[in-house]
């Protein structure tokens, strides 16, 4: 908590008007920068309004928590509901489950790359807001806006031609999914996969040109040691939708590995914070707050061995040979989601090209076997988590959702933190670091959905405070 | 200065969904972007919402005080304002807590599934309102665009119609879906 004689910069929303996060920095006495927080300002209450309602309403209350990752609450509601049936689903329901999975990977991932950080990668973090966005993009470079609408696209068809519609499709059920996958629908999205990953591919040339430019950047956006937390497979490579959980420090070793999810309780705890509706998550044996992880495209790509794919794996040793096997700096978000991408449109054809996959074995059915299940899955932004309680009938009794965004909480506000210590050197704000500040964020692509939600640049009013509350300096943008 | 329309969105106790469903017009976006002025959104830039908006797009339930001070003053300076999805129209998913009441809901997630520092957030943020309610409970509504989210089609179709001047057809709307 501050000390009276404490300044403080809060940057907050213009009057309210729009965003549902602020940042507050912290200065010391010398006027250096003690520390930021980061404030998420939205909350829902989830795991309180299902109390009372039957489990297979779960998986489609819990994908309205977010409309840009609605089928990874899909997925792991669904899961923690197979739990509770006490049931599998046959394997080839679980393949065309990772698809959708996998589908959406890519739409997200899209999402944040084209549509929300490469108007800042493309015009710079200094240049005019009014064309710093996704039409701005389609002016000045538009083979870029064609392919994001194109690669984001991509992934929203497979989702509407799998569940119905493109957000809050159905499809995936508990027990496996609630439809077979037709000969014509896996040709049709066969057809679409050379041009999603020619359009991935040239993403990916551009941003490794782009790169060499924002190398202070990268030294100062979210740049410190931490562990990163991610799920892998049993040959330790990606693995979106099972597995097992692997945490490696910063020096890469390992924490953990093959950890059972379902024992979350017993190494991850969840910290309040007065000031922020967003919970930290945090690595236990290290305690509140040295347990800082990340987790995310840049977690995963880190702690597997391969992606497992040919053309993501031949980008992963690139990548290992520019920024390092355990690069520090969340800066390196851009590039492992774009990896993560180019892995999951292979993955989804690997798939596709599965001999079952045409089953019509697709659903296990069970009634309530169980009274407690816990599902997980990679989300676009990192590991989810949906834990369960149910009586005997399948009403819910209890829920608990431990959140992609929250695992990277502690990592956002530090980062937050860096990036004003580099910026803020006197009682003076500059455009500059307003504009840093907002990209750190936005390298961790904070879904705030899931808890709040703040797509896009905040706007953001700063005011420098001195020790007596007066405004000593004030910036609108 | 153009002749165009002005175009906002905003966006209050939602998921976002209803604004994704708009990216889904894919390219249609770009025509869109280049029959209207969008003059505020999240997907912009531009950061303070300007007087005299001729089309606003309004996402979500009205659950907290942040929520309540931007729809009034959204409606003060806007001519058409459009509730645009299920939570805008009915309160839907957020107005799921309305039976339950604000403590207990804050409790299960602060204090009940907490492993330290267990207390309710107070400092910073928004408190929320006793009820989260649809938009037209608070202010004067013009068009009701329903759905969960609404489809990028029907959304193409309201804002064609509303550029060029005719009654919004949401004919093929649907709640819930």
């Amino acid at each position: 908590m501050e000390a009276p004689a404490t300044n403080k910069i809060v940057i907050d929303p213009i009057t309210r008007i729009e965003g549902h996060s602020k940042i507050t920095i912290h200065l010391d006495d010398a006027g250096e920068v003690a520390d930021a927080q980061f404030h998420v300002t939205q909350f829902r209450g989830f795991e309180r309004i299902v109390q009372g309602r039957p489990i297979h309403e779960m998986p489609s209350i819990m994908a309205r928590i977010c409309g840009i990752c609605p089928v990874s609450h899909l997925i792991a509601s669904s899961k923690a509901c197979d739990e509770i049936l006490s049931v599998e689903p046959p394997p080839t329901g679980a393949d065309l489950r990772r698809i959708m999975n996998l589908a959406q990977i890519v739409q997200s991932n899209a999402l944040s790359f084209f549509h929300l950080s490469s108007p800042d990668l493309l015009f710079g973090f200094d240049a005019d807001p009014a064309k710093r966005n996704i039409i701005g993009v389609a002016g000045a470079n538009p083979q870029l806006a064609r392919d994001g609408v194109g690669v984001r696209r991509f992934g929203q068809q497979i989702i509407e031609w799998l569940g119905g519609k493109r957000i809050h499709p159905a499809f995936v059920v508990p027990g496996g999914v609630d439809a077979p996958l037709s000969a014509e629908t896996r040709d049709r999205i066969l057809s679409t996969i050379p041009e999603a990953l020619a359009a991935t591919e040239r993403a990916i040339a551009w941003y490794k040109e782009t790169l060499v430019r924002f190398e202070e950047d990268a030294a100062t956006f979210g740049d410190f040691p931490s562990a990163f937390m991610g799920l892998v497979d049993r040959a330790g490579n990606v693995d979106h939708y099972d597995g097992w959980l692997r945490v490696m420090d910063a020096q890469g070793r390992l924490l953990a590995d093959r950890l059972d999810p379902r024992g979350y309780q017993d190494y991850l705890g969840e910290a309040v914070e007065p000031w922020t509706y967003l919970k930290s998550t945090y690595w236990k044996t290290l305690g509140y707050p040295n347990g800082i992880y990340r987790v995310g495209p840049l977690a995963r790509v880190i702690v597997a061995v391969q992606m497992g794919t040919p053309r993501a794996d031949v980008e992963l040793d690139e990548f290992r040979r520019r920024v390092g096997r355990v690069p520090s700096s969340s800066f390196h978000y851009h590039y492992a989601r774009l990896i993560d991408m180019l892995h999951s449109i292979e993955r989804i054809e690997e798939l596709l090209r599965g001999p079952d996959i045409l089953s019509p074995r697709v659903r296990s059915f069970a009634g309530v076997n169980s009274n407690e299940g816990i599902g997980v899955s990679e989300a676009p932004r990192g590991t989810l988590l949906h834990h369960y309680k149910v009586d005997d009938n399948g009403i819910v009794q209890w829920a608990n959702l431990v959140i992609a965004t929250g695992h990277n909480n502690l990592a956002m506000n530090r980062s937050v933190a860096q990036v004003a210590k580099h910026y803020v050197k006197s009682a003076k704000l500059t455009e500059p670091m307003l504009n840093r500040v907002e990209a750190v964020i936005r390298c961790y692509d904070p879904c705030l959905s899931c808890s709040t939600h703040a797509l896009g640049q905040m706007p953001l009013q700063v005011q420098l405070l001195g020790p007596d509350g007066a405004v000593l300096d004030e910036l609108e943008r | 200065m153009s002749a165009k329309p002005t175009f906002a969105t905003i966006w209050l106790d939602g998921c976002s969904g209803c604004h994704m469903s708009f990216l889904d017009m894919d390219e249609r976006l770009l025509d869109i972007a280049a029959k209207v002025d969008i003059v505020y959104s999240p997907l912009v830039d531009i950061k303070i919402y300007p007087d005299a908006v001729d089309y606003c797009l309004v996402e979500g339930a009205v659950s907290s005080e942040e929520d309540l001070h931007k729809i009034r003053m959204v409606r003060e300076r806007t001519k058409t304002l459009i509730s645009f999805g299920d939570c805008a129209v009915t309160a839907n998913v957020p107005g799921m807590r309305n039976p339950i009441g604000v403590k207990p809901l804050l409790e299960r997630a602060y204090i009940e599934n907490a492993t330290i520092q267990k207390q309710i957030p107070l400092d910073v943020v928004p408190a929320l309102l006793p009820m989260a309610r649809p938009v037209h409970r608070v202010v004067p509504v013009d068009v009701f665009l329903p759905g969960c989210p609404p489809s990028a089609d029907l959304i193409y179709g309201v804002l064609v119609d509303l550029i060029e001047g005719r009654e919004p057809s949401t004919a093929g709307a649907r709640f819930g879906r």
